[in-house]
């Protein structure tokens, strides 16, 4: 995508709009995702059925139907893209949307920290590195996906930056939190999974019976707090 | 009153058109794999179209019937029969209180769709009905339907006047159906974001060679096997959303297109898309079928789904016309 654009809109199958707002894993260009996901969830245009932020870009998926009983002379696909472009052009993407700021409690005893003992041995590190540079900063969730309420988070320090493993589990327990080359991420469902795992919370990342399902959304700032085991059962009975 | 489930099916669920609006949190929408079967069972018990309906795969659940019932089925044949008797797809059957409905044999089709009149009384998640079974959540109590669930069913008229001593009653219409599924091999698709960083001699291959739908195929996706198709470059892609009829392209060069289960987010190149109307279509197709591509404008592709649109449109005011004159006719209420 050419730099001095600000976005750029095409159509992404006969059902949905793909908005590009860049072509790499950065803060900056993410912040702008979200303006643009925020912006276009409030404006609540008719026939838009999802709004879906990833890394640099935002997919809208619509009704073909509502538009075209609404809209006669233009296609669909038209009628979305002049009215995104429309309420895009009164976006400010230099002032990005305020992050909710959210603390997740791990446990990262050995008995949740599948995969720290191998880290340890290919990062040259103890155990206890991992986890103090791990729990030392401030991740931004880039995108949700993968199953329900999973945030990529980005980004883990070069130090304990660890690509996927080979074999992936096929029962990663829920809560599990894990690295995959430079983004963290939790497993908020057991699932089969490659992330290197490090820790468990207590916290309960998905849950279909509240009326927010899913504990974080795309943007949000996390900060993961390390807890005792005893501290992390406690969370839990009260989860 | 409701239905029961006498014997389980190999993976039936409770569906309806999709759960749309929270794909950002990674809840795919799912949603019956042939929507327009599913809709089309919907319109001849005169239901709205976003009302609950039970997917059936083969090997298909039994139900009982533990009142009457006015129901219809469309979709797939397999040899649907009622207290030991045959009845119609596509056309709307009342059943008396305790009738059988079986699947007894496989004829066609991959997907089978019942709908009850007035709905299946259960409750809505995210505001649907649609089973979400990773979650748990959703459908008849987010799973796939077990040997003596129960459905409720909602109240609907007594149609003692119409079964007298009859078991069931096949009523004298039919949902011609038959348009939406012609030339079931041959699937259209519209170009995808990376479609250009194919080879020539893969772009050529992708419209004429043929594509056999493997058994590791399911509601998630239907991943096919033909000759291997190559990119120019290999670039790294990153990971953004995905929607229905998606066709990605795996490192190991063979394509997979995602269906109503799919993931909300991927990383593989999408070289085409199905379009919109002649998933279907596809959803109909067994593993061990192949498919041939045929490469359409995105604007036709859009053109044919407003037209789909537009015949469900009508064959719904015609089905609902006719469940008039009908209830009217015999005093039905």
């Amino acid at each position: 995508m050419p730099s001095n654009l600000l976005y750029k809109i095409s159509s992404y199958g006969d059902h949905a709009i793909l908005i590009e707002l860049g072509n790499m894993i950065d803060e900056k260009v993410n912040q702008k995702v979200i303006c643009v996901f925020h912006h276009l969830q409030n404006k609540k245009i008719a026939g838009i059925k999802d709004i879906i932020p990833a890394y640099c870009s935002v997919t809208v998926v619509y009704d073909v139907a509502v538009i075209r009983k609404t809209h006669h002379n233009i296609s669909a696909a038209g009628s979305m893209e002049l009215q995104i472009r429309n309420v895009l052009q009164d976006v400010n993407f230099e002032q990005p949307i305020l992050s909710r700021q959210i603390e997740i409690p791990v446990c990262y005893d050995a008995e949740f920290a599948l995969d720290i003992q191998q880290m340890a041995i290919q990062k040259k590190l103890i155990a206890e590195e991992i986890i103090r540079i791990h729990s030392s900063k401030t991740y931004r969730v880039y995108m949700i996906g993968f199953i329900p309420g999973f945030a990529y988070m980005a980004s883990v320090d070069s130090q304990i930056a660890t690509p996927r493993k080979r074999q992936p589990r096929q029962f990663v327990p829920a809560g599990s939190v894990g690295i995959a080359g430079f983004q963290t991420g939790i497993y908020p469902l057991q699932s089969p999974g490659g992330w290197n795992i490090i820790g468990q919370t207590p916290l309960k990342l998905f849950d279909p019976a509240n009326e927010q399902p899913c504990l974080l959304h795309p943007g949000d700032e996390v900060r993961f707090v390390p807890v005792t085991k005893k501290e992390f059962d406690k969370i839990k009975s009260k989860q | 009153m409701s239905i029961r489930i006498i014997k389980a099916g190999f993976a039936d669920t409770v569906q309806d058109l999709g759960r749309y609006g929270f794909q950002h949190l990674g809840i795919n929408p799912g949603g019956a794999m042939d929507a327009v079967a599913a809709q089309v069972a919907n319109m001849l018990t005169g239901n709205d179209i976003y009302e609950a309906v039970i997917e059936f795969h083969f090997p298909a659940s039994s139900i009982m019937f533990e009142k009457d019932c006015l129901i219809a089925i469309s979709g797939a044949d397999f040899g649907v029969t009622t207290n030991h008797q045959s009845i119609p797809l596509n056309t709307p059957v009342i059943v008396a209180k305790k009738s059988v409905l079986e699947f007894s044999k496989y004829i066609s089709g991959c997907r089978c769709y019942l709908a009850v009149r007035n709905g299946i009384d259960i409750p809505l998640w995210l505001n649907s009905y649609s089973t979400h079974v990773k979650a748990h959540a959703g459908g008849y109590k987010g799973r796939i339907l077990h040997k003596d669930d129960l459905l409720i069913t909602r109240k609907s008229a007594s149609y003692q006047s119409v079964l007298k001593k009859n078991r069931h009653d096949v009523l004298h219409w039919k949902a011609d159906v038959a348009e939406f599924y012609q030339q079931p091999n041959i699937i259209r698709i519209c170009t995808g974001k990376e479609y250009g960083e194919l080879t020539d001699q893969s772009k050529s291959l992708l419209t004429t060679a043929d594509f056999l739908v493997t058994p590791h195929s399911d509601r998630m996706g239907y991943r096919l096997v033909s000759v291997i198709l190559q990119r120019n470059q290999n670039t790294e892609i990153i990971s953004s959303a995905v929607t229905r009829g998606v066709i990605q392209l795996f490192p190991n060069g063979q394509l997979v297109i995602l269906m109503a289960d799919h993931q909300t987010a991927g990383g593989y190149p999408v070289i085409a898309h199905v379009i919109s109307a002649d998933m279907p279509k596809l959803a109909q197709l067994n593993s061990n079928q192949t498919i041939q591509f045929q490469m359409i404008e995105a604007a036709g592709a859009e053109d044919l789904l407003w037209q789909q649109y537009q015949h469900l449109h009508q064959l719904q005011n015609a089905c609902n016309l006719r469940l008039e004159e009908y209830f009217l006719h015999h005093a039905l209420y």
